[in-house]
């Protein structure tokens, strides 16, 4: 029978086999199969993806997972990066270091997004895993370059140190000396967010040197120019580059050397940096840009025809980061020399200006659409939009999997029509069936809800802001995005009932947050009491939430699923809205017989007389939609 | 300025003062400034009286710099004036995009749990980071409204900015050179103005850092 033939393979033989099931969603399928293999399985798994750090304790990860040699963590919510989470939120890593430093001494690899590291968890880290060898804090805080310094004396094994976009207390550039001189180990090395003016360019100089092994290396602003040829010409094996400033007085010597110096570097298919760039130092990169397939121009402040100069000689390009200094007409000569792009971000030179300071418009990202059948990626701030133009879009690049646009001006209609962008977006959302990402922006009702819920089967990740004009457009998404698993929502009119009535939803999705909604505090209770495997936390910088009418909205509102319980770390201004015996609904100063205090009512009623799941159900019923 | 005349202007008189006398000019210390009612000062530092009050109450009610419609509108025809809303657009903090330098600091209003981080860089002139002071930190008096009445306070509280230079010593906001504040300013923190009532008109330049 078949129960014995799945018995009578030794575990070593399923371990082995399972060694090359390496997907995530695969090892879990593979657990779920029965009990001997969900045991099998968890001794063997190596690598872990927790894509809310408080969606789960580091014990019950330990617990289950016994043998992990790699870990990565995300902590804050994305609109963090954009300021609207305040300081203090949480995201702290440190607990989980200190689990990890007990039960996995073979730990090799931490990456973490969005978390609060400290120099004392940097440490632990150094002091703790004998074969470290992977650190990324992408986006991370909290630590400075003490706690680098820290990594790099113990860590023998290191091959990755990966700073990206994080905010770091740079006190100089001496934390390099700190690698010892029989340290060689080093493959990639990205300090490029440090942001002090000392480096110690003799201490990095022979870092490069003596470690044979590395492939990037991306620089910070303070390593001059002059600088660059010397270290190139000590890793000529680089396949991914990232300059320090790249501005200084034209001298010849300098350039012939620099250009030297990037000839010889025949594996380099990656370049980034050029803080300050003086455009007549832009041809020493000529030799390698015809093999280039990224390049990051995002801190370039030249203008169009220096940028497309440049362009021309890359052919290969598949990436491209750019500020809109590249204007519509540098875009239309991206989409004739650049056939192979798959990714494009533009970037506004000045998003708070309240002119546009550039021409670039809509234009350009069709005409790279247009011209461009590899483009899969988009991330474009501009200042008008077209239906047109989206529909354009949309039936040009069907395989668009990302796709964010940021019109500037919160609320823009069509330039063309004056009216709203529904349209259009829907049309992206229609013709591109793998679209797994979008950011909206400009002028929109509910209609365009409509479409992302009717069309928008594999969405991952919405984000919304100043959009819809009811509960109507959040019912749409989080009723009709099958794939949904994050959601983001800013300034848009959206209430109570919607999110009341598809609570499930929000089970099946990582987090949702919604701020300057219209979400009371009331519904907040009623959800964070009746979903106990939900996190519902409200952030009010204000004062205690329940100091006010329950019928009052909510500044900020993260909700995420946990079976971790609520998190005891949180700030004053945050609070957790837990699992009552009874649910006490505070109808004091509400207005009486508002439609609220008539909703919560008739919550309450049905609540004494059905299941919770069922009277959701009777609520959607009942709507007025 | 008025008060240096011994006169003290009520805070609701919005003809008392005029854009010139509320704005934050900067003459260096020793330089003698010209005011709007013709008496010159020499080398010494404002009262607070003087200085710029950040109003963070109810943007409906009267413009609690007492400026009269016109003077509000010139304020907001200056470039760079307009109100920004916060985390929009979309742009990383950090990108340090054809920018010098990033001077982030914190900042701390009284009685709020919070902090939010400023780029100085991001303005030009204090006008500006106050403006965005403002914005930043409206829905915490907006909010507040719903307890004042409990409170029976009146149009809501005022705030004067001030902040800890490399010295670790508070100073008043606006008594340097803008460039001057940008590289010296570590954090900023808006005071209840009960509390820097206390404080003499005329302290010398400046604070020692209060425990």
């Amino acid at each position: 029978m078949q129960k014995k033939v799945a018995c009578s393979f030794p575990d070593e033989v399923l371990e082995h086999v399972f060694s090359f099931i390496q997907s995530d969603k695969d090892r879990n399928a593979v657990s779920m199969v029965c009990k001997s293999w969900y045991e099998i399985e968890r001794w063997c798994r190596r690598k872990i993806f927790i894509g809310n750090c408080y969606a789960v304790s580091p014990r019950m990860v330990i617990r289950r997972f016994p043998k992990v040699r790699s870990i990565e963590l995300k902590g804050k919510p994305h609109f963090a990066d954009f300021n609207l989470v305040p300081d203090g939120w949480g995201g702290y890593v440190l607990p989980w270091i200190a689990e990890m430093a007990g039960a996995y001494p073979w730990l090799e690899e931490i990456r973490l997004k969005r978390m609060v590291v400290t120099d004392e968890c940097l440490e632990l880290i150094a002091k703790s895993f004998k074969n470290f060898k992977v650190l990324v804090l992408f986006s991370c805080e909290g630590f400075s370059t003490d706690g680098l310094a820290a990594i790099a004396a113990s860590c023998m094994n290191l091959r990755e140190l990966d700073l990206r976009d994080s905010d770091v207390d740079d006190l100089g550039g001496h934390w390099l000396s700190h690698f010892p001189e029989t340290y060689t180990s080093l493959v990639s090395l990205n300090s490029s967010c440090l942001g002090s003016d000392e480096v110690s360019l003799s201490a990095l100089e022979r870092l490069v040197g003596r470690c044979t092994n590395l492939r990037t290396l991306r620089l910070n602003r303070a390593v001059p120019l002059d600088k660059i040829a010397n270290i190139l010409g000590r890793a000529p094996q680089l396949v991914d580059f990232g300059t320090g400033t790249y501005g200084a007085d034209l001298q010849s010597d300098v350039f012939s050397s620099l250009a030297g110096a990037f000839s010889s570097c025949k594996e380099l298919r990656s370049l980034s940096g050029f803080w300050d760039v003086v455009p007549a130092y832009l041809p020493a990169i000529y030799p390698v840009c015809s093999r280039l397939t990224s390049l990051n121009l995002s801190y370039v402040t030249i203008q169009s025809p220096d940028l497309v100069k440049l362009l021309r000689h890359c052919p290969s390009l598949q990436r491209l980061l750019v500020l809109d200094y590249i204007e519509d007409s540098g875009l239309e000569a991206l989409s004739s020399s650049c056939k192979e792009l798959q990714e494009l971000r533009v970037f506004p030179s000045d998003p708070f200006g309240e002119e546009p300071n550039v021409s670039l418009t809509e234009q350009g990202l069709v005409s790279v659409c247009l011209a461009c059948p590899k483009l899969q990626s988009v991330l474009y701030f501009c200042r008008r939009m077209s239906n047109v133009a989206l529909v354009t879009i949309a039936q040009n690049c069907p395989n668009l999997t990302r796709f964010r646009l940021c019109i500037i001006e919160p609320r823009t209609a069509d330039f063309l029509t004056l009216e709203p962008l529904d349209v259009g977006f829907g049309a992206i959302v229609e013709h591109c069936k793998d679209l797994r990402r979008l950011s909206l922006s400009g002028l929109l009702t509910d209609r365009v809800f409509e479409y992302i819920g009717r069309y928008a089967k594999k969405l991952e990740m919405l984000s919304v802001a100043f959009a819809g004009e009811s509960d109507l457009g959040l019912h749409h998404v989080l009723s009709g995005c099958e794939s949904l698993r994050k959601l983001e929502i800013r300034d848009c009119p959206f209430g109570d009932k919607a999110l009341l009535a598809n609570a499930a939803k929000l089970e099946t999705m990582r987090s949702l947050w919604m701020s300057s909604c219209a979400v009371s505090f009331g519904a907040c209770k009623l959800l964070g009491q009746k979903m106990p495997r939900l996190n519902v936390e409200v952030i009010d910088e204000s004062g205690p939430p329940d100091s006010r009418p329950d019928s009052c909205p909510v500044d900020k509102l993260y909700i995420y699923r946990s079976v971790a319980g609520p998190r005891f770390d949180m700030p004053p201004f945050v609070w957790t809205m837990e699992e009552d015996s009874a649910l006490q609904l505070n109808t004091i100063g509400n207005p009486i017989g508002s439609e609220w205090e008539h909703n919560m009512k008739g919550i309450q009623g049905l609540r004494a007389q059905m299941p919770f799941v069922l009277y959701l159900a009777e609520l959607s019923n009942t709507s007025q939609w | 300025m008025s008060s240096e005349n011994g006169k003290r202007l009520p805070e609701t008189d919005a003809a008392g003062l005029n854009f010139e006398a509320t704005e934050l000019t900067l003459g260096l210390p020793g330089k003698s400034r010209v005011t709007s009612d013709g008496g010159a000062k020499l080398g010494s530092k404002r009262g607070f009286s003087e200085t710029v009050d950040l109003s963070l109450g109810d943007k409906k009610d009267t413009n609690k710099l007492g400026q009269t419609q016109s003077q509000i509108d010139a304020r907001e025809a200056a470039p760079g004036s307009k109100a920004q809303v916060v985390g929009w657009p979309p742009v990383r903090g950090y990108a340090k995009r054809g920018k010098k330098s990033c001077k982030y600091v914190k900042v701390a209003v009284d009685g709020a749990p919070y902090l939010r981080k400023v780029d100085l860089e991001m303005y030009n002139t204090y006008q500006q980071l106050l403006a965005s002071l403002e914005d930043m930190f409206s829905c915490f008096t907006i909010r507040n409204f719903l307890n004042e009445k409990k409170m029976d306070q009146v149009n809501g509280i005022e705030y004067v900015p001030t902040y800890e230079d490399k010295d670790g010593d508070w100073m008043l906001v606006g008594d340097v050179p803008w460039q001057m504040f940008v590289e010296s300013c570590k954090r900023i923190r808006l005071m209840k103005n009960t509390e820097t009532v206390e404080l003499a008109p005329r302290t010398p330049p400046k604070w020692s850092r209060r425990s």
